[in-house]
């Protein structure tokens, strides 16, 4: 057995057998007991937890939509109070943003990428923990308020000087504020996460061209994020100090500027509703081709778009300002960039087209929620495209179309292909099959509701009903679309309740799925259902995109993939980097164990947060004291990990 | 296939109930509305095309060649990789070519409507409050200048010029069969303009989210022949006739209990933290375009607006009946 | 390609320098923030192109530079100090790398201190003005960043100190050294904001 001393090694090429799987299991599996729970550095339980807590926001947020769908279901409705309705609008805004839509693509993504790419786990294993605890704190902080009856009140975009003190005098703007920039943190190390796994722990052989879209995906929304995040957190700091220290970034009393927050709000807020849409295209991109029974049409440019995509979405956010009274130069070119930015999503749609027409669709359920995605993805697109033209956009902004629009994007574009994903890889994560027929009832009640919920707010719009009113006159025409579109908003509702229910009831009482139930191309349907703790016995090496397919896609024989032969790694917890761009291996990489320092991170994190938010300088102090801690006994070098020469006594362990 | 059905019955259906929805701008009409309404219907054939093309060729994907039925671990049929790449060149080239055309209708018509194509005839600014508009009609006269609240008259066949302020936080003003939205934003002016073709009452709404009555913060914009607006101006200059019998008493409550936050030309009431109230009786609504300005609803109003208007900033007024009485009657010689 | 049954030549085991998967999340942590540094800058540039009376932006007219400057210049010879050491211990001198870092460190505080004097000196507060509360906000992001780096800096010296590190494994270096000199930069780029900008013109 090398000692930890060595500099390099030589590692043995080998297949799987028992002792070795054995062996691998008794170093990866999570710890027995409290330490395995809160201490877990597993991504495929970090990923779990994630879409979980995503779910349930999920449904708190849908049901805060639903009571004010009641409010507005017909004219003059006196259910809520004007700053009942503000809270409930405000906290779905928020919940769906920020604590569902994102999350649950991160979850998704990290369970999936290191099955996909062939390792062993993330490059950063407790970073991942630290970004589930942050955003679990995070999103019971930005409830706290809620829950006592001051919740944020002026939309999630929350302008100024609407948001500022004199307007705004409780603690629902302050909770708010400070609850983002916490969750910022999670959101940006998982970013970090992301990014570093993909330049550094591909298995060999999976060069850039060869990764899943699903990593494409996330990768492009990870980099976005690292751009952009710190944009929306600077705001809600700024917007912090003007509460509650006196300073004048916002306050146009004393020359500061309302349009200023709006800027350092929409650079991030654009970007943002991209980086929450491409993951889950990517998905579709994956799982699509699985049910066409045919690789993906035109890889390379579905994955040149999605970059393109992200790039360009940087570059429109004044489309959201344009009532603001901006000079025409300025309308014109984002008016011009809003609506070219439709054209590689054009690539997109057009590529799944030509994949299922030149395909033998089979119709499962989740193909059913893949194929429609595409219908929703082009409603959603075409009324983008109409609210892109300046001129019309000075109609439409404000009204019911712009809500008919980012519900077709959000849900169209990120909810229908989570169902069809939960469908679609529920057998590898749980290893039991969920309910074919439930399906197509789940499918059909979501498809329907949706459509009947959201469709009619298109014509509402145009019929001129403004956003965020709480209630409206019998005489301006849209009470019966109003109607229709509560009942779709139920009827939908119902079909997520039924999606739950297929999910638990497929866990208790689900046949048992096979390693691969539907005959899918890529690495993670190579291994069991679930997989086991350490993903591959062996470091597998791909030759192409589809390494499971290659016999029947005419591979030639000596450019396969490998997948019963590779790389041993078994010296301890142990993965391999790889070179960035064609993956060769360049160094073994030793890995944490499970640890409580990341939960103990982000609960310091949150204590300071808290401290803020109560303007109480001994708890922050007491907050900043723990993080520094916290952090330092993270970052102790380690021998294990090979960080030091020196075991340091007492902390050291032989891997 | 439902929803696309759906939107060619809705566009129909739209036109034929549009007169029965006040805030739909699709018949709207005049310099400023009309190249907008054609835009909106070019777009608007466009996005539907697209949704029915896509929405059939995705149906014929879908059922031309279907593929076997699943098992759970069967390996079945692979189709390869052959074609498909035309799809992408056709699709994204076409298009990109309708994007860039509609571009280029959008510059033209943000062009064609960012400056009046005549001198305006009148220039007012206008400050929007929570939850009310206040209306100070410019004129490089001080003494033709004045001040109302809620209901803008303008000369029909001309265009008038708007300077739009935020006075507390942001609002937006929109009057959809004449104009698109624009900001008013607190430490800045943004100028607009607005143009009616045919004489007529329009209403209007706040558009950006600006606290718990945004809701209720409507306006009227009211366009008449040249002739009857010089009138109406006139008459707005005016301060009202000296009240007797209750509405005298009516008035001295006023100016004690209510002169703080309204104006009234002529006497003791200066606040302007309410609406001016000279030529109340003048005025179809109350309450910002949300109430009929009648007698009983007047007195609602001022005996009670928080039950009308949860949320406004006027008070309950802690006044008897009597005066409450007397202070309505006031407030209808205020012609 | 994989070779079946051996791989030829040796792979390096555990975080050695730029194959750490710790400096790759420092390179991305860098870019996160400068980008926040980059959109307090734009704050900084948009509300100075807005109208402002005269000598309200600067408040007080063109800040003095007689404790910036030769802070500026204590700042970049922490950095030059800090890189000596990186050089030191990739020749396997953990000598230099102790006492590059120690001097690094010591260099850091020089300039927390300088700041802080130059903070009291100001004729505004916090709450005075834009201007002042970008001053203050801005330069006060800065130096939190120069406080969490000094004690990177501490941390690595007193590790140093003990041994811990050879010119093999010193990852932990290379990371802190990332930071720190990404610290540097940003200075100079605020520096230019606050003292080189009004010079040039961009003044109410």
């Amino acid at each position: 057995m090398a000692s930890i001393s060595d500099y390099e090694r030589s590692p043995t090429v080998g297949r799987p057998n028992t002792a070795l799987a054995e062996k691998l299991k008794a170093l990866w599996e999570t710890e027995p007991g409290f330490v395995g729970w809160l201490g877990t550095v597993d991504h495929k339980e970090i990923g779990l937890r994630y879409i979980v807590t995503a779910f349930a926001f999920l449904v708190i947020g849908g049901i805060e939509a639903l009571v004010f769908r009641v409010q507005l279901a017909w004219s003059n409705v006196k259910l809520l109070s004007p700053e009942q309705y503000d809270q409930l609008f405000t906290m779905h805004g928020m919940t769906m943003i920020f604590l569902y839509a994102s999350p649950i693509l991160s979850g998704f993504s990290n369970y999936l990428w290191p099955l996909l790419l062939g390792s062993r786990d993330m490059a950063l294993p407790r970073l991942n923990a630290l970004s589930y605890w942050i955003y679990l704190c995070a999103g019971i902080f930005l409830y706290s308020s809620f829950l006592i009856g001051f919740g944020p009140n002026v939309g999630w975009f929350n302008y100024v000087p609407l948001a500022a003190r004199a307007y705004n005098n409780g603690p629902n703007i302050d909770v708010y504020s400070l609850g983002m920039i916490l969750l910022g943190i999670s959101t940006t190390v998982g970013a970090i996460n992301f990014i570093v796994t993909f330049l550094r722990l591909r298995c060999p052989g999976m060069s850039v061209n060869r990764v899943p879209i699903l990593v494409w995906g996330t990768l492009t929304a990870s980099a976005a994020n690292i751009f952009a995040i710190p944009s929306v957190s600077l705001a809600f700091f700024l917007l912090w100090m003007d509460r509650n220290l006196g300073t004048h970034f916002f306050d146009t009393t004393a020359g500061g500027s309302a349009l200023l927050w709006q800027h350092l709000f929409w650079m991030f807020g654009h970007p943002w509703v991209y980086a929450i849409v491409l993951p889950a295209m990517g998905m579709v991109s994956d799982g699509l081709p699985v049910f066409c029974r045919r690789p993906l049409v035109g890889y390379t440019a579905v994955a040149a778009a999605t970059v393109a995509t992200m790039i360009l979405g940087f570059g429109v956010w004044v489309h959201h300002m344009f009532a603001t009274g901006l000079p025409n130069i300025s309308l014109s070119f984002f008016s011009a960039a809003s609506i070219i930015i439709t054209v590689p999503s054009a690539v997109g749609v057009f590529a799944w087209l030509a994949t299922i027409w030149t395909g033998r669709p089979v119709f499962t359920t989740p193909f059913l929620f893949f194929a429609s995605f595409i219908l929703l993805f082009t409603i959603g697109g075409v009324s983008g495209f109409m609210t892109g033209s300046v001129p019309v956009d000075w109609q439409l902004t404000d009204t019911y179309f712009v809500v008919a629009h980012l519900h077709y994007v959000l849900i169209g574009i990120n909810v229908f292909p989570v169902a069809g994903a939960v469908y679609f890889w529920f057998p590898k994560f749980t290893g039991k099959l969920m309910d074919e027929r439930l399906g197509q009832w789940n499918f059909w009640t979501m498809f329907i509701g949706f459509n009947l919920g959201f469709f009619p707010m298109h014509i509402s719009g145009l019929l001129g009903m403004p956003r965020r009113i709480y209630t409206y006159p019998d005489s301006m025409g849209w009470d019966w679309l109003n109607l229709i579109t509560t009942i779709g908003s139920f009827l939908f509702g119902f079909g997520v309740l039924l999606l739950i229910y297929n999910v638990m009831k497929s866990l208790r009482h689900g046949p048992t799925a096979p390693p691969n139930p539907w005959d899918a191309p890529t690495l993670e349907w190579a291994v069991s259902s679930p997989p086991p703790p350490y993903n591959f016995t062996v470091i597998p090496v791909v030759a192409s995109r589809h390494p499971l397919w290659e016999d029947r896609l005419d591979q030639p024989k000596d450019a396969r993939s490998h997948i019963e032969t590779g790389l041993v790694l078994d010296h301890g917890k142990e993965a391999l980097g790889t070179t960035t761009l064609d993956a060769e291996p360049n160094v073994i990489l030793k890995m944490p164990r499970d640890t409580l320092v990341p939960l103990y991170l982000a609960l310091s994190m949150t204590v300071v947060t808290a401290g803020l938010a109560l303007v109480n300088w001994w708890v922050v102090a007491v907050g900043v004291a723990l993080t520094a801690c916290s952090i330092l006994a993270w970052l102790w070098p380690e021998a294990s990990l090979g960080e030091t020469v020196v075991p340091a006594t007492g902390k050291a362990r032989h891997g | 296939m439902r929803a696309t059905q759906a939107a060619i019955l809705f566009v129909v259906f739209l036109s034929t109930r549009a007169h029965a929805a006040p805030l739909q701008y699709l018949t709207g009409a005049g310099e400023k509305a009309a190249p907008v309404v054609t835009l909106t219907w070019g777009l608007l054939i466009i996005s539907i095309a697209v949704v029915v093309i896509i929405g059939l060729l995705l149906a014929g994907a879908i059922w031309r060649r279907p593929g076997e039925t699943w098992t759970p671990g069967a390996k079945t049929a692979l189709k390869g990789h052959a074609g498909g790449l035309n799809w992408l060149w056709v699709g994204v080239g076409i298009s990109t070519l309708v994007l860039l055309f509609s571009i280029g209708w959008t510059v033209k018509v943000l062009a064609d409507i960012q400056a009046p194509p005549q001198k305006p005839a009148a220039t007012i600014e206008i400050t929007g409050r929570q939850w009310w508009w206040q209306v100070r009609y410019l004129s490089d006269d001080n003494a033709h200048e004045f001040v109302t609240a809620n209901e803008i008259h303008i000369p029909v066949g001309a265009p008038v010029r708007l300077k739009l302020v935020g006075g507390d936080v942001i609002h937006s003003f929109w009057v959809p069969q004449l104009a698109g939205k624009m900001d008013a934003i607190p430490g800045q002016t943004n100028e607009t303009w607005i143009e009616a073709s045919a004489p007529g009452t329009y209403r209007g709404q706040c558009t950006e989210y600006c606290g718990l009555q945004h809701s209720h913060m409507g306006f009227l914009v009211v366009a008449q022949p040249a002739g009857d607006f010089r009138k109406w101006w006139d008459h707005q200059l005016t301060s009202p006739a000296v009240p007797t019998g209750h509405a005298q008493l009516g008035q001295a409550d006023f100016q004690m209990h209510c002169g703080n936050c309204h104006t009234v030309r002529g006497t003791e009431a200066a606040g302007a933290l309410g609406p001016d109230l000279s030529h109340l009786m003048q005025r179809s609504t109350i309450a910002a375009g949300q109430l009929p300005n009648n007698g009983p609803v007047l007195a609602h109003w001022i005996a009670d607006p928080q039950s009308l208007k949860p949320g406004s900033l006027m008070p309950a007024p802690s006044l008897s009946e009597t005066e409450l009485a007397d202070i309505h009657a006031y407030l209808k010689t205020l012609d | 390609m994989a070779e079946q049954h051996t791989l030829e030549g040796r792979l390096p085991v555990g975080a050695i320098n730029t194959r750490a998967s710790g400096w790759w999340a420092m390179i991305f942590t860098v870019f996160t923030e400068a980008s926040l540094f980059a959109y307090l800058l734009f704050s900084y540039y948009y509300l100075a192109v807005q109208p402002h009376l005269p000598g309200t932006f600067p408040q007080g007219g063109q800040p003095d530079l007689k404790l910036a400057l030769p802070n500026t210049i204590i700042l970049i010879a922490s950095s030059v100090a800090v890189g000596w050491a990186q050089l030191g211990i990739e020749h396997g001198s953990k000598q230099r790398l102790a006492l590059g870092l120690g001097i690094g460190t010591l260099l850091g505080v020089v300039f927390l201190i300088v700041q802080y004097f130059e903070w009291a000196e100001k004729p505004f507060t916090l709450a005075s003005t834009p201007y002042s509360s970008l001053y203050f906000v801005i330069t006060g992001f800065h130096m939190a960043h120069v406080v969490v780096g000094v004690c990177i800096l501490a941390a690595l010296t007193w590790w140093s100190s003990r041994g811990y590190f050879n010119r093999v494994r010193y990852a932990h270096i290379h990371i802190g050294a990332l930071y720190w000199h990404f610290v540097d930069v940003v200075w100079i780029a605020v520096f230019f904001t606050f003292y080189i900008t009004p010079l040039l013109g961009l003044r109410a």
